[in-house]
């Protein structure tokens, strides 16, 4: 079977980030950008059920500028086969993705689609469901395990979620959606070899009017301002004196 | 305004946060109506009955509903979302579930981990990983959003809400529960502690994680940890604070043997008085403790569990 994998174009999740002095947005230029971290949770997973021989074909897809074609080729380079750009400079929202993902799935008719939880930029944790809820496929979001199970219409798909408590296994029926946690998998590193061999791949570019699709949506951004600095503490030198902190002065205990 | 609050479940109760929900509802204003999802969840139904400013539960009791599945839950949410203006969910593992299916049906937006309310159509979100707060504000008819239970103050527990049965049965042949591990634990949950205690990589072991037993029954104090201590495998992954696991806020924050990588932070710096030991002065956790100290944890800790 062919699986999509989704993967976004985000700030470095070591860069520590600024917000802009206007208050409009997070000050992007001149950062370092990279694949967010639970895409390349689903970029690895993808590959892997490749070298199993359950999938036929990885097909990674981004929505975003044209300097996300570096995410795609970075998929490629991991082992997908061909990519797909869906080239826009707008703010794409959650939804606006899952739309234009949906219009993906409907073309290239994958038997599983792999994201990431959450992109560590806006954090939203939402274009998997959305995806599932606009294809009509099954979701089994934040996966640690993934594994197909019996035969011809019987297939399944036992997806282990982690959640709240612990961990839940449910079944689902294929196609499915699944969405990746960090315990999914441990990502590999691109090679140099195939990092030159991830030039010559396919990839293809599309914009969101190619499917029309309207990426703009009803939530717009006031205002993003630093979070409240926690004022410096002070450090203590012994047990005594930390308890004593704690009573008398923070007065938690 | 008209809101509807899917409330949280444990085990078939009703969980603690839907109080705080529910306070964000009331922040937002209008009628609060509660909807209990799940399978035998009648006492669950009485207990949410019983919430301040809670003007009428709504219950779903069925066996399609049993284990909050995504399939079912969003198709019972979009046949009742056309009666209000706001639905608000807690920003748990089902919340995060369950709500975009619900927004992608009536092609809505969603807004995640909503933490203050400045009006009825404007919010306050945590970006990159509590690095930045943004100010949103959604022009959508229905407003769909998941709600960091930390940022509002439990409602209490005097009133008494009339209950109705919701008849919305729907059918699900897509997905199904094969089984479920709960970490069994007989300290308080850890998004609702008023002190939690956490360990990181510097604690060495699993093993060495009792030594924090005596302290956290001696404060009352959940357990938690680090993404490190738990990739390494001491602890399993529901004990994680951070941007990838729980976020708390607790009154008391001991962070123990934890070097205060971003990802961690983002799970517990809105916490009241934050408390570091660690060996390393330079640790990045000091920046951000209220009172740090450093030193050899195996030591400390045997003497700060007699002395307190």
């Amino acid at each position: 079977m062919k699986v999509l994998v989704a993967v976004k174009r985000v700030i470095d999740y070591n860069v520590k980030i600024r917000v802009k002095a206007d208050h409009s947005d997070v000050d992007l230029t001149n950062v370092k950008m990279a694949m967010n971290p639970f895409c390349e949770i689903a970029v690895e997973e993808a590959v892997r059920l490749k070298e199993k021989g359950v999938a036929t074909e990885v097909v990674a897809v981004t929505v975003g500028p044209k300097a996300a074609q570096e995410q795609l080729r970075t998929a490629l380079a991991l082992g997908a086969d061909r990519a797909i750009h869906i080239e826009t400079d707008e703010r794409a929202e959650s939804l606006a993705v899952a739309k234009l993902l949906a219009k993906v799935v409907e073309e290239e008719q994958p038997g599983l689609v792999v994201l990431g939880k959450q992109a560590i930029d806006t954090d939203n944790n939402q274009t998997g469901q959305m995806l599932a809820a606009l294809t009509g496929l099954p979701q089994g979001t934040f996966a640690s395990e993934v594994e197909i199970s019996g035969d011809g219409s019987d297939k399944k798909l036992n997806v282990t979620r982690e959640i709240d408590g612990g961990l839940q296994t449910i079944a689902l029926t294929l196609p499915a959606i699944v969405t990746t946690d960090l315990r999914l998998n441990e990502p590999r590193y691109a090679k140099l070899p195939d990092i030159m061999k991830a030039k010559k791949k396919p990839l293809d570019v599309k914009t969101p009017a190619d499917y029309g699709i309207e990426v703009a949506s009803k939530v717009s951004l006031l205002k993003v301002e630093s979070p409240a600095e926690r004022k410096g503490g002070v450090k203590v030198a012994s047990v005594d004196e930390l308890i004593d902190k704690l009573k008398n002065e923070a007065k938690v205990l | 305004m008209s809101i509807l609050v899917l409330a949280d479940l444990h085990e078939g109760q009703l969980a603690g946060t839907t109080a705080n929900v529910v306070a964000a509802a009331q922040a937002i204003g209008g009628d609060i109506d509660v909807l209990v999802a799940g399978e035998g969840v009648q006492a669950a139904a009485e207990s949410a009955a019983k919430l301040d400013a809670v003007s009428k539960v709504r219950v779903a009791d069925n066996a399609v509903y049993a284990h909050q599945l995504a399939e079912p839950m969003g198709a019972l949410l979009v046949e009742l979302a056309g009666d209000y203006t706001h639905v608000l969910a807690s920003a748990s593992t089902t919340g995060k579930n369950v709500l975009p299916r619900l927004a992608a049906l009536k092609d809505v937006s969603q807004l995640s981990d909503v933490l203050g309310v400045e009006s009825a159509d404007t919010f306050l979100r945590p970006i990159y990983a509590g690095n930045a707060i943004a100010t949103v504000k959604s022009d959508d008819a229905l407003k769909v959003i998941t709600i960091r239970t930390t940022g509002f103050d439990a409602v209490g527990a005097s009133g008494s809400a009339p209950i109705e049965a919701v008849d919305t049965v729907v059918e699900n042949t897509q997905s199904s529960f094969v089984k479920e591990e709960l970490a069994k634990s007989d300290r308080p949950e850890l998004g609702g502690a008023k002190v939690v205690i956490s360990g990181g990589r510097g604690m060495g072991n699993g093993e060495n994680f009792k030594l924090l037993d005596g302290i956290a029954d001696k404060l009352g104090a959940a357990i938690g940890a680090s993404r490190a201590a738990v990739d390494a495998g001491f602890v399993p992954n529901d004990m994680q604070v951070g941007q990838t696991g729980k976020i708390v806020a607790p009154d008391l924050y001991i962070a123990v043997g934890i070097s205060g990588a971003i990802q961690h932070l983002a799970g517990m710096k809105d916490s009241k008085v934050i408390v570091a030991i660690n060996k390393d002065d330079e640790a990045p956790i000091f920046q951000v403790a209220d009172y740090g100290l450093v030193g050899d944890l195996f030591e400390i800790l045997p003497e700060l569990e007699s002395k307190l």
